[in-house]
């Protein structure tokens, strides 16, 4: 891996490889030219630095802390750490990138802000972000999805977003992009689409990596501190990827450390319209103005998904797993529903820590990783927190006995 | 000289409909393009359905969504116009996203297009670079022509070099950003147009997005050759259930109110 990382990747055109860029109508171009511009000059002045780490620190209340997991251990084998982002302000690792795009909508004189979101971990955010600066906020959600993650939309109505809800297709996540599109090319002067992960068209990917990155960085430092050493395996679940961006930022040029990106296999990886795991089984593709992997039919269609985790149910992925894959960085795998509901139980019960099911995904296949390399560490981003999902499991599989 | 070339040289008031293939059935296609040309229709665009369209308003994305679930798809869609060019013979245009183009594989798709006899293309999520840099020579070879869109926030070096690259007209997006039909033209979408025109473009335009009935037709015209109605067409077949009497009507409101 070249040392310049970050500078090779993208490129100028949004490009990570040969997946990324902006296929975008051009009512959208000049807007996305204007945003990659006040990206570089603004986000990297030493003002804006300056202002987001004030922020980072006294309102988002970071470092999240890096915690060893004894129990989930000793139990597993293994050494096994959680990257604590579900203490992260709003519950998960989202308000990172939200703050940074948020201020950055501030600067460019933008008055509302517009998302999808699926589980709503990140429509909260960008609804407290926009508390937090004085702007609209607009949130667009799957009607499936409304009734799933009930917490999250009476949250985000607290805090003074509009949720509007989404009827078409699945009603799930990827109808939540098609909405907050639309909605956004209605308006593209005053509004900023505050993309949910590191997905859309460039400079999204680039902006919200970028953003998370904080996460990686803290990590590593405070894993390190812990042990004296690397982790010999960091362990993220990707639906759009960018809590895994987030922590693998920081590790990809130490060759040493191994990168599990963990799919949702949903309730079966065999069959089409059952799972969500776009690397494992997806062709490149362009869906929602990027290039990526994408599950799609023979037609081009994107095809339908799955996953117990809404926040994970998405045909495509961001382009620069797309291009981690393919140089085989990362090693992508997968985790089924079921999977994630005993690891779900696994840490609340061991550690308790109520982990979202997003983030169970990962710790089920930390668990995988612990029994196979009892010798190894692991270091889990525990990417959000579970109060969101509490009712759904509880009535869907019950109390475990 | 292509089909399109030809129209604009001899006409003005062009008046371009759109509708999305296999919509409200799969096999409607043709019977409304023939009955469009029939009443008047210069120019007929036909939208490629895609699920996850970015420039279409909810009227365009439900059709699309029917269509699909009919079974429409590029293939099908180039067996029918294979047998439509046959009696019809008004530019066609097909309108639709990368996706599925890219999976049918774009040279494949352009020289179909050119064998069964459609004049142009518009793709709105194809950005223009990668159009220069890869797919322009394909297009020309095959007589294929690729239609770009602008809108009021395109500056005008970008619009220069689209009108150097292109040889058929130029989509002028009024301004409601995704399809739609909405009434009236503000001054806002006025000085656009008129400063698109002080700009002595060497391709005509034809404005597109927020035209709907007669005096919004007949007001772009003032400001361009022509203009596309979709969205209230589509709403339009959506309710009908005689499409060669409704079609006559809907054309007939449009030129002569």
């Amino acid at each position: 891996m070249s040392k310049s990382y970050f500078k090779t990747y993208p490129n100028e055109k949004g490009y990570f490889g040969e997946y990324g860029g902006a296929y975008i109508p051009p009512v959208l171009e000049e807007e996305m030219r204007k945003i990659t511009e006040a990206y570089f000059k603004i986000s990297k002045s030493h003002e804006f630095i300056s202002q987001l780490r004030s922020i980072r620190k006294h309102y988002q209340g970071r470092p999240t802390p890096v915690y060893y997991c004894n129990r989930l251990s000793e139990k597993y084998s293994g050494r096994i750490y959680l990257k604590r982002e579900d203490l992260n302000h709003t519950g998960a690792h989202k308000l990172n990138h939200c703050m940074g795009e948020a201020l950055l909508a501030k600067y460019l004189g933008k008055k509302r802000l517009i998302a999808e979101t699926g589980a709503g971990q990140h429509g909260v955010a960008l609804a407290t972000a926009a508390a937090y600066f004085g702007l609209e906020c607009e949130i667009h959600m799957g009607e499936v999805d409304i009734k799933k993650e009930h917490p999250n939309v009476v949250r985000m109505k607290i805090l003074g977003a509009e949720v509007v809800p989404v009827t078409h297709g699945l009603k799930t996540l990827k109808e939540a992009v098609d909405s907050a599109f639309e909605a956004y090319l209605k308006d593209p002067i005053n509004t900023i689409y505050c993309i949910g992960s590191v997905v859309g068209p460039h400079p999204f990917p680039m902006m919200v990596r970028d953003f998370q990155r904080v996460v990686g960085i803290e990590a590593k430092e405070q894993f390190f501190d812990m042990t004296g050493e690397l982790p010999d395996n960091v362990v993220a679940c990707v639906g759009g990827g960018s809590n895994a961006m987030g922590i693998f930022s920081a590790f990809i040029e130490d060759e040493e450390v191994t990168l599990y990106g963990v799919e949702p296999a949903g309730r079966d990886l065999s069959v089409i319209g059952e799972h969500a795991a776009t690397i494992t089984h997806g062709s490149p593709g362009i869906l929602h103005g990027f290039k990526c992997y994408t599950l799609q039919d023979e037609k081009g269609e994107p095809a339908p998904v799955y996953s117990v985790a809404s926040g994970l149910d998405y045909p495509g992925v961001g382009p620069e797993h797309s291009m981690l894959h393919d140089l085989k960085r990362v090693k992508y795998s997968s985790a089924t529903d079921k999977d994630a509901i005993d690891a779900f139980y696994e840490l609340s019960r061991l550690e308790g820590i109520i982990p979202a099911l997003e983030s169970a995904h990962a710790v089920a296949h930390a668990l995988k990783i612990a029994k196979e390399h009892p010798r190894q560490s692991i270091l889990v981003n525990l990417s959000g927190r579970g109060d969101k999902d509490i009712d759904f499991i509880v009535d869907n599989y019950g109390l475990p006995k | 000289m292509n089909r399109i070339n030809q129209l604009f040289k001899n006409k003005k008031d062009i008046l371009s409909v759109y509708f999305t293939a296999g919509y409200p059935n799969l096999n409607d296609t043709n019977t409304i393009i023939q009955s469009l040309e029939k009443n008047g229709t210069d120019l007929v665009e036909i939208g490629m359905p895609f699920s996850d369209p970015l420039a279409d308003g909810p009227t365009i994305q439900a059709s699309s969504l029917t269509a699909l679930k009919n079974g429409m798809s590029i293939s099908k869609l180039f067996e029918q116009l294979k047998e439509v060019r046959k009696t019809v013979s008004i530019p066609i245009i097909l309108m639709g996203y990368i996706n599925p183009v890219h999976k049918f594989g774009i040279e494949k798709f352009i020289n179909k297009c050119a064998e069964v006899g459609v004049d142009g293309v518009i793709i709105p999520d194809l950005p223009f670079n990668e159009y220069y840099e890869e797919h322009q020579q394909l297009f020309e070879n095959a007589g294929v022509t690729n239609i770009f869109l602008i809108t009021p926030q395109t500056p005008d070096a970008r619009i220069k070099l689209i009108d150097d690259n292109t040889k058929g007209f130029i989509y002028m997006v009024s301004s409601a950003a995704v399809t739609g039909a909405k009434k009236g033209l503000s001054e806002a979408q006025l000085a656009y147009f008129t400063r698109v025109n002080n700009l002595n473009l060497k391709n005509p335009t034809l404005i597109g997005f927020g035209i709907g009935d007669h005096e919004s037709f007949t007001e772009a015209c003032k400001y361009s050759k022509g203009a596309i109605i979709g969205s209230a067409f589509i709403k339009m077949l959506s309710k009908s259930s005689n499409f060669e009497n409704d079609i006559k009507k809907f054309i007939s409101s449009i030129r002569n109110n």
